[in-house]
């Protein structure tokens, strides 16, 4: 199956999904390093966004976060792509930056898909492998 | 959005792949803000200067990038003074990546200005869009200036820089920038009285009001450096961008302005001068620090009148532009034979050097609101004479 939403960050990317419901601030709460989530009030506190179709609300916390993602791109540690219900600047800057395919505001309910997932940031489609 | 075809040419790479991720970004705030179209600007103001802020992610960015700056840019302060850190106390090892900060935003085009006010030093004229960043120069620019800036973040503001361009949205359309919270003092006449760290005192009170409400003070007739006071303020205290004081700032005259004031309803609060004053807690302090935002060529003159044959007892800073200093070279020759330690470049929130001062003492009602949270230190507000009696032990 396909959602259609809005590209915000171009280029492709593949992977399982890590959804929440609970914004992330990547300032403070991913360890650039490793890709780990370090905020131990966050539901994914101990899961790495490493190669993941990592879909949230929306970023939250210090500016600072958009080069933390580019350190997690550095570090060879970035989400393989970002879903956003509703994105913002910290997110939309972290993802250009580093080179992670962006959408947000699709048209459908992301949480539910299972197995492999492919975000294309420049058309904005995110579809299965079925 | 609409682009011209200097746009979609940065969109298609044609001026190189980092003017192409550049533009990238500023399409993004154009989607997000529903923006139709990208203006040019004049002038950008840069952020994210400090090493400390922008850490090793962020320096090697910045390193990554290969283009210049199409339009005067200015960076914002930096964690220390470009010459004479050591005799500061600043680490090597944080001094070392400062340096590679600075090389690479002037590889990029950006002047090291190292100033939070950058309109001492550029033109700006009523009705200029501009892509700055640092909330005091936003606000000063905004409010008593009447150009048009949003507050942008480090990468949109270089973004910026190195496109000439800003998505037109917020404070640069000029029906968002009228008034939405009126205030009034419960005693004017007061006022009249009052200094610099009066109007800073009263821009922690009406900031932490406003939240991000564009303010509209009436009754009161600052000066410049008065209003730079309580811009800064209520930038620290709230997320103040713009505000207006009635037949004082230069938007207040337009007349769609002042017909707005006369027929639109929005909240009124009467702030009492008690409140103001209320700010003026005293504390024992073991420093003092002048100079947030820097200092203006008047306040120079008024800080060396002040300290002119005396003597500091305790550390007293005083923090202005590099380019002041090398113009008011004889007032802050007086300055530093009182035994205050002139600091350019940076200021007390971004540098290490109020982190272990205890308590500090200011005219500054921005460093007032900032120094606890950035540097863990007890804050107490002053007026400027005040600051040079309590730092000479008088």
């Amino acid at each position: 199956m396909t959602l259609k939403g809005r590209s915000i960050a171009k280029g492709t990317g593949t992977g399982e999904l890590l959804y929440t419901d609970t914004p992330i601030s990547f300032l403070g709460g991913v360890d650039a390093a490793t890709g780990i989530i370090i905020d131990e009030k966050h539901p994914l506190h101990g899961q790495s966004v490493a190669g993941k179709v990592l879909a949230f609300p929306y970023g939250k916390g210090s500016t600072v976060g958009s080069y933390v993602m580019y350190g997690l791109a550095r570090n060879k540690v970035a989400p393989a792509a970002i879903i956003n219900t509703e994105c913002e600047t910290i997110i939309a800057i972290g993802a250009i930056i580093s080179g992670i395919p962006m959408v947000d505001r699709l048209d459908g309910d992301v949480s539910g898909l299972s197995g492999m997932i492919t975000v294309n940031g420049s058309t904005g489609e995110v579809s299965t492998a079925e | 959005m609409e682009l011209d075809k200097y746009d979609q040419a940065l969109l298609d790479g044609e001026y190189g792949e980092s003017r192409q991720k550049m533009m990238e970004i500023l399409l993004a705030l154009g989607k997000i803000y529903d923006a139709e179209r990208f203006i040019p600007v004049k002038s950008v103001q840069v952020s994210g200067a400090s090493f400390k802020t922008i850490g090793e992610a962020g320096l090697e960015w910045l390193s990554s990038i290969d283009a210049k700056a199409v339009v005067p840019a200015f960076l914002n302060p930096i964690g220390m003074p470009r010459n004479g850190w050591e005799e500061l106390g600043i680490p090597q090892s944080f001094a070392e990546k400062q340096i590679q900060v600075n090389e690479a935003y002037v590889r990029l085009g950006i002047r090291p200005t190292c100033t939070c006010t950058p309109y001492y030093f550029s033109i700006v004229e009523r009705g200029d869009h501009l892509a700055w960043s640092e909330s005091s120069a936003v606000s000063y620019a905004n409010s008593v200036l009447g150009a048009r800036t949003n507050r942008e973040g480090g990468p949109s503001a270089l973004a910026s820089a190195l496109t000439g361009k800003t998505p037109e949205y917020g404070l640069h359309i000029v029906k968002n920038r009228l008034p939405q919270i009126e205030f009034r003092l419960d005693d004017p006449e007061a006022a009249k009285k009052w200094t610099n760290a009066e109007y800073g005192a009263l821009g922690v009170v009406a900031g932490a009001i406003a939240g991000n409400r564009i303010p509209l003070f009436m009754g009161l007739r600052p000066n410049r450096d008065m209003l730079k006071s309580l811009g800064a303020a209520m930038a620290a205290s709230g997320a103040v961008a713009l505000y207006h004081v009635n037949e004082i700032t230069p938007e207040t005259r337009f007349p769609f302005f002042k017909q707005h004031i006369a027929e639109d309803e929005r909240e009124v609060v009467t702030i009492e001068v008690a409140e103001v004053l209320d700010v003026f807690k005293e504390v024992e302090v073991s420093a003092v620090a002048i100079g947030c935002p820097h200092l203006s060529r008047e306040e120079v003159t008024r800080v060396a009148e002040l300290l002119a044959g005396k003597k500091t007892v305790m550390p007293f800073y005083v923090f202005v532009a590099e380019e002041m200093k090398v113009s008011c070279a004889e007032e802050l020759a007086v300055i530093a034979k009182a035994g205050a330690k002139v600091v350019p470049d940076t200021c007390m929130v971004v540098s290490p050097l109020m982190d272990h001062a205890g308590a500090v003492m200011t005219n500054s009602g921005k460093a007032f609101s900032y120094l606890p949270g950035m540097c863990g230190v007890a804050p107490r507000m002053g007026t400027l004479e005040d600051c040079v009696r309590v730092g000479c032990g008088e």
